[in-house]
């Protein structure tokens, strides 16, 4: 059995003259990891923006687990739907420390609440698991900005990872997206990427990961969608999908 | 001694100011070029109750933070609105605004002329009373002010509140993303420092006993961001060290011997040299953390 937690309906969106999501429908699919596809400029991020928040529609509507629908969406909103998302041009909280960049997705997000609270043994705790994992506990002190470029890749799936931990904002992450996580990472590195991917999906939870590499996107996805031109080209089984002819023209013709 | 015991005093107050306007523009990163603004709605406010009113300093002194406060809470409203730099700017039409109030309002202010006369603080529990009438006492009274700022601005540091401050200066959308309303953090802290400024703008009321709107200028706003960003930016020390090099300064380089035709220009000049050499070498400020 599959069921649908995130469906977007004629989503729509332009940027003065270009056509960044074309009156897109699509679906994803509970628990399973589903792969964006697409040439440069085919509007994969820009879809992921506008789910989270950061970008408005112009036209169209998203439903989650077919019961909350939204047709405008304020970014601070997206956390409690339980949705959480990487950056494709990495955006961290470049002169906070490694720890500090997570207890802060960890603590309350309340201003009265907050400012009564210091982070207690449980964000450590937290932090802790999620920082090991990605193999930064050691630099947990040094500020974002004084990590390597693949550190700070690791450092925000961390922060994603830490958003799976922490109900703070009302609602576990449960829908994640990941725009580009293995750009510019050492083989190692993405190993490790690649084994909390499997996890999260052993979990349950739903990613969305917008990948150029043929490779991972077949070791990984469930499912593919392949975006052109912000409209839906193809989305199936990846066996099916890269093999079609339109997807090979429109985007590994060349 | 009376003298040190004067400028002891001053840089107790530049310290309050600084140690608030650090609150908006070290931690949040609000580019705020407005906190003569509040300084002044705080001296004004207990200067105008403590001589027409005849109301106890302390008693002012709060009504002063509460009208700094709702003031802050409606301008830092108005200045969400803006994008960016334009914080800053809107922030100075702000500072000119309250200051024009001082100006012309001449039947509260009395405009140019300021107000004279204005009373020490003193504290009355029965028969017994006492009046911070020596400059001494005075000191004494800001040591404890200046401590329980300092305190306050600690304290805020060490919350999950001040981390989200800093968050939001350097990304505040990607926070938002993490599920924060941004925007209720950045008035708080704009309240908060307001309000500190206020207290600020009392004290300085009731030491100086003379206030008039040539204080509260946009000269003196930037005077503050001064303070703050040679200190060093998100440092409560960094604006402790600050609001004591910038308020002795001028004091030093009186002694320094300038010709006295052109002392004070000198000393003008000897100033601005000083702040862009340091934003050159160490743009962190003297024990700053993070820069701009
Ligand atoms: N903020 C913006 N302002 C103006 N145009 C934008 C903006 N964001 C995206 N675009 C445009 O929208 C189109 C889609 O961009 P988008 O970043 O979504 O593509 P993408 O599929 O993620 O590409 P890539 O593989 O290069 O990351 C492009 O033409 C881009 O120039
Ligand atoms: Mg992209």
């Amino acid at each position: 059995m599959t069921s649908t937690i995130l469906q977007t309906k004629h989503l729509f969106k332009h940027f003065d003259g270009v056509k960044a999501v074309d009156h897109l429908s699509v679906s994803f699919e509970k628990g399973k990891i589903t792969s964006i596809i697409g040439p440069n400029g085919s509007g994969k991020s820009t879809l992921i923006n506008l789910l989270t928040g950061l970008v408005p529609l112009d036209a169209g509507e998203v439903i989650i687990a077919h019961s909350l629908h939204f047709t405008r969406v304020k970014s601070h909103e997206v956390a409690g739907f339980g949705l959480t998302r990487t950056f494709q041009d990495v955006r961290l909280f470049e002169q906070l420390s490694v720890l500090d960049n997570i207890l802060v997705v960890l603590t309350e997000r309340g201003v009265f609440a907050s400012l009564f609270e210091t982070h207690g043994t449980l964000h450590l705790a937290q932090a802790e698991e999620v920082l090991k994992k990605m193999g930064l506990w050691e630099k947990r002190h040094s500020l974002a900005i004084n990590l390597s470029y693949g550190q700070r890749k690791l450092l925000e799936i961390a922060r994603v990872l830490a958003m799976t931990r922490s109900a703070r904002t009302g609602r576990a992450a449960d829908i994640i997206f990941f725009d580009e996580p293995f750009a510019g990472l050492f083989p190692e590195m993405r190993k490790v990427v690649v084994s909390v991917m499997k996890e999260l999906r052993a979990e349950g939870r739903t990613q969305i990961l917008v990948e150029h590499n043929m490779e991972l996107i077949r070791e990984l996805s469930d499912e593919v969608v392949v975006l052109d031109a912000g409209e839906l080209l193809a989305q199936g089984v990846p066996n099916e999908v890269l093999a079609k002819r339109e997807v090979i023209e429109a985007y590994l013709g060349e | 001694m009376e003298y040190l015991t004067h400028l002891a005093v001053l840089v107790g107050i530049y310290s309050i100011l600084a140690l608030s306007l650090n609150l908006v523009l070290g931690y949040a990163g609000i580019i705020s070029v407005t906190h003569a603004a509040f300084f002044g709605l705080g001296a004004y406010t207990s200067a105008i109750l403590t001589t027409v009113y005849d109301l106890n300093f302390f008693l002012a002194a709060l009504c002063g933070v509460l009208v700094a406060a709702i003031i802050s809470l409606f301008v830092g409203t108005v200045l969400s609105k803006f994008r960016g730099d334009f914080v800053a700017l809107g922030s100075v039409g702000f500072n000119v605004i309250v200051w024009s109030v001082f100006l012309n309002v001449q039947e509260l202010t009395r405009g140019p002329l300021g107000i004279p006369g204005i009373g020490r603080p003193n504290l009355e529990f029965g028969i017994w009373n006492y009046e911070f009438s020596s400059n001494v006492s005075f000191l004494v009274l800001s040591v404890i002010f200046v401590a329980l700022v300092y305190f306050l601005c600690q304290f805020i540091e060490k919350s999950s509140f001040g981390r989200a401050l800093k968050a939001i200066r350097e990304d505040e959308e990607a926070l938002q993303v993490f599920g924060y309303r941004t925007l209720h953090y950045k008035l708080a802290v704009f309240v908060i420092g307001a309000g500190l400024a206020s207290i600020a703008g009392a004290l300085f009321a009731s030491y100086i006993t003379f206030i008039d709107p040539s204080t509260f200028t946009i000269n003196e706003s930037i005077f503050l961001l001064s303070v703050v960003i040679l200190g060093g930016l998100a440092s409560n020390r960094g604006a402790l060290i600050g609001a004591l090099a910038l308020v002795l300064l001028p004091e030093f380089l009186r002694f320094v011997g300038f010709p006295s035709d052109i002392a004070a220009q000198m000393r003008q000049v000897v100033y601005g040299v000083m702040l862009i050499v340091l934003m050159l070498y160490r743009p962190q400020g003297l024990v700053g953390e993070y820069k701009l």
